[in-house]
């Protein structure tokens, strides 16, 4: 075999360990050497679970020995650190769950367990999600395999870098405002965010319940396909969990896009944008042509430019009430000098949070004040029903709409951390699509200055195989797909 | 000089909550019936509030909530949704609690009550549900104080029952909690125990001149343990704002504590520290459709309610309002009536008759005994159809009224039937003729000064002679029989 056992890709692998070609315990042991050998320049994870990976892999061998393997047996994951692991550390990157062993899983983790994944370890991320570049993790940055002075993206820049680096062949990630999407775009891999009800919540741990939806990363879209139809579907404990049936969306992939109608709302391509990025991403509108698309450039969602501002006052809201929980009494980080209880509480929270949660705790305890909330709030979410009115305006006309994922490639490490507004604009292509909970994938269409650029597709509610037909498409077509950086 | 007190008038309005009975908690597994168990052992990482978890609304508890509204003649809208209320204290796991703000399960409803002036309707706001909080105990330790948290009861699916400002007394005020009370056990919703704490009342009071239509500055008054504290409570506040207004002074809007030990309140929050709660849509629960399907099937489930029970016991067994109502109290104590009265299978004026004696009983005798032992119908060991046929031997003169009460004790002791104590006291009564004229004979032979008395006028002499008789045969001869026999043989004699 000519490439290295941790560059195979998950449906690959999984036919391999199939056929006995190679097994469970080998392939875990090579990602694990991966981890070892590129974890101190990337610093992919929070936490690496080599003995329960060797442990879990171990079983893998045992199930396919016995013919009962599932669609993920012996396929080595990163899971995002925001999604609870039952006896294993859960940080949510934020000092103030910093030892906190969940007793239970997150539904997305027993599904991933249920078809055999092997789990490498707990994938870092910026403090509770709330971030675009991982700089926010309150344990260190994770670094862009594609260049290491460059951020991979955020907030599940963890999960995007460890596949790219190597360091396990799938992930995932969660996706509030394009935490999946942005970093699979910036590190050049496959991001999807499925249908806000597709996923389980059950043990995410919440930033903006409305919004936060879980979804995989991958090196190829079969790949990813593969990993949504393994953690999607109801689940009684969700109950903002959809009851529909999961297809499967590997069947439905296909080369061509005869009869599809793609729609390219102008608003995506907005000011500030790369060229390098339009250039990538109106190539690969092209080539949707030539694949058989009819492309509508006259598809317009008017309300976009008021998404990020919708974006700013719902999911900060959201978040000051999911964080109040944290106070330092019943689990996790807890300041303790003799004082008095709320004493020891405002100074669990003041020196367990960092800077940008402390932001957007007091951007949301504003937001729903008294005499504020109509003003912010109510309005808010009025402009949402109106940004979802227009998305399914323009899905009345098109099948899917393409737009880029990320305005800019990878920027360097430190170059917006002091300007949150430049931070927060890092995602005005991917807010919409959570405001009216849509399904969004992203996938490399090319690069600019050698660093990757992403291309995102939306479709409709629950369409995630039509989304996912037309990524293959053209991933087949525009030939970036799989492609690496030497580390 | 000389001042002009002003009349007031006494505006009061209640907030009630009460825990609903259902087997498990509001929005988790756990189970409710946590009052036995162990701290912290009805607990899961859902009522702990822990990361990533998610709330699943308990069903049974929403439909209890429609059922309450519908028992209140409450309006129950098709939207109906759940919001959090911000707030941080030790007793709340998630940092805020689930409850419903703008569009709570139902509004605009009404409670009967029974005062001095006659029937009166208080309003009935709204009826809404959240859950529990877990319970704080505060310990004062040698090295300093502390609080204990017991988070059996976070997440136990609670009812909020908001009242208009309709209560012109503490008096009413006592009036509506004891029937909503009632309501609430007749619906099968909730232990509604007070002293328990699954029924709690906050209750908001306030002043204004005899007449005025505008409301006068509230104040708020929590922490009443019992019906007597709330109404305690109120009282003390009333004599509070009255001195108040009378002295020129102004009251203050604010959060007051009632200290029982020392009978009054005392003020805990003003209006400046009140709460902003920041209320918004609780995102991890879709909004609720309330079909009219489940509406018309739990207003079918509902039971018959005090009021209508206390009108049909007026009708159908001849009973007086007063009586009636001291029979439908309860459930319990009305389906006992019942039960006692069913059990003869009489028709006609014969169950009304009957209706009336086991009443008399339930009422007299066996309310005495209730009281006196504190021992709560369900308990009483005299079986319903047992009473029905004490009743029934008294009626059909086998046993003296006099006889029938020793029998009742030994019922209300043995929970045996009356025809077994009878039996074995030998208590059957003694009408034959033959049989008493002896024992007659006997008396008048051994009671010289009273039949002289008779022969003198003095009628009431024969009273004597009777109460000579009954004490010979233990109660048991038959008074009218014995009263004959006497006139007859003094009368011949």
């Amino acid at each position: 075999m000519s490439r290295p056992l941790h560059e195979l890709g998950v449906v690959e692998a999984r036919e391999l360990l199939q056929r006995r070609e190679v097994n469970a315990r080998e392939l875990a042991a090579a990602v694990l050497r991966r981890v070892e050998e590129v974890e101190p320049r990337v610093r992919a994870y929070i936490t690496v679970t080599a003995d329960l990976a060797l442990q879990q892999a171990a079983e893998a061998d045992a199930r396919l020995a016995r013919a009962e393997g599932g669609l993920l047996t012996g396929v080595p994951v990163c899971v995002k650190d925001v999604l609870c692991t039952a006896g294993v550390r859960t940080t949510a990157g934020s000092r103030i769950l910093e030892g906190f062993v969940p007793p239970y899983d997150a539904h997305v983790y027993r599904r991933l367990r249920a078809e055999g994944a092997v789990m490498v370890g707990k994938g870092n991320m910026d403090e509770f999600a709330m971030g675009s570049s991982t700089e926010n993790s309150a344990y260190f940055p994770t670094r862009n395999p594609w260049d290491l002075d460059r951020v991979p993206g955020g907030s599940s820049g963890g999960s995007a870098a460890s596949i790219v680096a190597g360091e396990a062949l799938a992930s995932v990630g969660s996706d509030t405002g394009g935490s999946i999407r942005q970093p699979a775009s910036l590190c050049g891999l496959v991001g999807l965010k499925p249908t806000y009800g597709r996923v389980s919540r059950f043990g995410l741990i919440a930033f903006a319940s409305s919004l936060d939806q879980v979804g995989p990363f991958a090196m190829t879209v079969r790949d990813a396909a593969r990993m949504l139809r393994v953690i999607a579907g109801y689940d009684p404990r969700d109950s903002t969990s959809i009851d529909r049936p999961v297809p499967d969306y590997e069947a439905a992939l296909g080369d061509d896009l005869r009869g599809l109608r793609m729609g390219v709302p102008r608003e995506y391509f907005v000011e500030g944008m790369e060229p390098g990025v339009r250039e990538a991403v109106l190539r690969a509108v092209g080539m949707s042509g030539e694949l058989g698309a009819v492309v509508d450039r006259e598809v317009s969602l008017p309300s976009t430019d008021h998404a990020l501002a919708v974006y700013y006052i719902l999911a900060p809201s959201e978040a000051s009430s999911n964080l109040a929980r944290y106070d330092g009494v019943k689990y996790g980080y807890s300041f303790q000098a003799g004082g008095s209880m709320w004493e020891e509480m405002e100074q669990t929270r003041g020196r367990g949070f960092g800077d940008e949660v402390k932001r957007r705790i007091m951007l949301g305890t504003y937001a729903l004040s008294a005499g504020y909330y109509d003003a912010y709030y109510l309005k808010a979410q009025k402009v949402r029903t109106r940004i979802r009115h227009e998305f399914e305006a323009a899905f009345e006309r098109c099948d899917v709409l393409v737009a880029p994922t990320s305005p800019t490639v990878a920027f360097p490490i430190g170059s917006r951390v002091d300007d949150p507004l430049a931070m927060y604009l890092s995602d005005v292509c991917t807010i919409p699509v959570n405001i009216a909970g849509l399904p969004g994938v992203s996938i490399p269409c090319g690069f600019s200055d050698g660093l990757p650029v992403g291309l995102q597709v939306i479709g409709r509610p629950f369409d995630e195989a039509t989304v996912l037909r037309v990524a293959y498409a053209l991933e087949q077509a525009l030939g970036v797909a799989g492609r690496r950086p030497a580390l | 000089m000389t001042t002009v007190a002003t009349d007031y008038e006494v505006v009061i309005g209640l907030e009630v909550h009460a825990q609903l009975l259902t087997r498990s908690k509001m929005f988790c597994g756990c189970s409710a019936e946590y009052s036995a168990a162990p701290p912290n052992t009805h607990v899961c990482p859902v009522c702990l509030g822990m990361p990533g978890v998610l709330p699943v609304i308990n069903r049974r508890a929403v439909e209890l909530t429609i059922m309450t509204a519908l028992a209140l003649d409450c309006e129950i809208p098709e939207q109906s949704k759940f919001d959090r209320k911000n707030y941080h204290y030790p007793d709340l796991m998630k940092g805020y609690q689930v409850s419903q703000y703008d569009l709570p399960l139902s509004r605009d409803g009404w409670l009967t009550i029974e005062t001095e002036e006659g029937e009166r309707r208080v309003g009935v706001t709204r009826v809404h549900l959240e859950e529990d909080t877990a319970r704080l105990t505060h310990v004062d330790g040698p090295d300093g104080s502390f609080s204990l948290v017991d988070v059996n009861r976070s997440g136990v699916p609670l009812m909020e029952i908001v009242s208009e400002p309709d209560m012109r007394s503490p008096e009413e005020a006592r009036l509506y909690l004891v029937k909503l009370r009632q309501v609430l056990r007749y619906a099968g919703v909730s232990l509604a125990n007070m002293e328990e704490g699954n029924f709690r009342c906050d209750a908001n009071v306030s002043l204004r001149p005899r007449g005025s239509s505008s409301l006068g500055v509230k104040v708020e008054v929590k922490n009443m343990n019992s019906f007597r504290s709330v109404q305690r409570a109120l009282e003390y506040e009333v004599e509070r704002q009255t001195r108040l207004l009378d002295g020129g002074e102004a009251v203050v809007q604010e959060t007051r504590g009632w200290v029982e030990s020392e009978g009054k309140t005392v003020s805990q929050r003003s209006k400046e520290y009140a709460h902003d709660y920041r209320y918004f849509p609780e995102p991890d629960l879709p909004p609720m459709q309330v079909n009219r399907e489940l509406v018309s099937r739990l207003r079918a489930a509902l039971p018959e309610l005090p009021d209508e029970k206390r009108r049909r016991f007026e009708e159908a067994y001849g009973l007086t309002r007063y009586e009636a109502e001291l029979l439908v109290e309860s459930r319990a104590r009305a389906d006992y009536h019942e039960a006692a009265v069913a059990a003869s299978g009489l028709r006609g004026d014969a169950r009304l008759q009957r209706a009336k004696q086991v009443a008399n009983w339930m009422l007299g005798d066996m309310a005495r005994l209730q009281n006196a032992q504190n021992v709560d119908i369900e308990a009483v060991r005299i079986q319903p159809e047992q009473l029905g046929q004490l009743v029934a031997m008294v009626e059909g003169g086998q046993i003296t009224g006099r006889s029938a009460k020793a029998v009742f004790e030994r019922m209300w002791r043995e929970g045996r039937s009356p025809h077994e104590i009878v039996a074995e006291e030998g208590l059957a009564q003694i009408s034959g003729v033959d049989e008493l004229r002896g024992i007659v004979e006997r008396v008048i032979a051994a009671s010289d000064r009273a039949v002289a008395d008779y022969r003198a006028g003095k009628t009431e002499a024969v009273q004597f002679l009777v109460g000579q008789v009954m004490k010979q045969t233990k109660g048991r001869a038959n008074p009218g029989t014995v009263r004959d026999l006497l006139l007859e043989i003094l009368q011949n004699g």
